[in-house]
């Protein structure tokens, strides 16, 4: 079996309802893990936004039909290899996506009623080195933000 | 998330403090909204020297602002946002949009 070049080093998991008050959880758990890679305040800043915007959009998004939001759950990991590639994944199991280029469009929104802005994806895209979405219509989206850093 | 009002004469500033997301913005959207109404300024300063976390949620919250303004005939004026903050509002090109001003904003509404 070929050796893996750059293995993980560190990783956690965690699973929470699809309640807006679990925005700021989400990435206040994210945050706390990868300070444990001492990343410069601002690159922290600009992770813990990229993960917002993932989980609200469960929130505003796939669990948007939900009458229960409280049986909806949306799944976090996050891995990061020695080399410090950090790769975080917001998963849930609601609407999904119909057209992913479409939603990832600058200033496209399905509710600008509630006043969003549309810019979501623009923002993850803006602040991670890579993001990747996977989405099935009613099976869920699994959102993958992935970035470098500098291990010291 | 709390704010602060302040009036001197038509001029009115609302300060924004603590973490800005879609969690909180609905709430204080209305609030704003109907001190806007009440006090019919001519210029708003939306400070955002408090805010210590925003993602684009917040970028909404400003941009219904500055439509909100727009129907008012307000000049509106984003005051004091922190570094983050300014890169999140020129991501949606914002900074071409409305007028910031990068000063502390610790003076009286004047």
């Amino acid at each position: 079996m070929a050796k893996r070049a750059d293995p993980i080093k560190n990783s956690m998991k965690c699973v929470f309802p699809a309640k807006s008050i679990n925005e700021s959880f989400a990435r206040m758990a994210v945050s706390a893990f990868v300070s444990q890679l001492d990343p410069p305040v601002s690159v922290l800043a600009e992770l813990k936004t990229a993960v917002s915007e993932a989980v609200t959009n469960c929130i505003v998004h796939a669990y948007r039909h939900e009458p229960d939001k409280g049986s909806c759950l949306i799944y976090i990991s996050a891995a990061y290899t020695v080399g410090g590639n950090l790769k975080i994944a917001v998963k849930d199991k609601g609407a999904g996506i119909a057209d992913i280029a479409l939603a990832r469009t600058p200033l496209y929104t399905t509710d600008a009623e509630g006043e969003r802005s549309g810019m979501g994806f623009t923002v993850m895209e803006s602040f991670v080195d890579r993001v990747r979405v996977r989405s099935a219509p009613m099976k869920g989206t699994t959102v993958i933000l992935e970035k470098r850093l500098d291990v010291k | 998330m709390t704010f602060s009002t302040e009036k001197n004469g038509d001029k009115l500033r609302i300060r924004l403090h603590g973490e800005v997301d879609h969690h909180n913005a609905a709430e204080v959207r209305v609030r704003i909204d109907r001190i806007l109404d009440t006090e019919q300024p001519a210029v708003f300063y939306f400070n955002l020297s408090g805010v210590t976390f925003c993602d684009s949620s917040g970028l909404g919250l400003v941009m219904g602002r500055m439509r909100k303004c727009a129907q008012l005939d307000a000049v509106l004026i984003v005051e004091s946002p922190s570094e983050a903050v300014i890169k999140i509002l020129n991501i949606a090109g914002m900074d071409k949009l409305i007028r910031i001003e990068r000063s502390n904003g610790n003076g009286k509404a004047s």
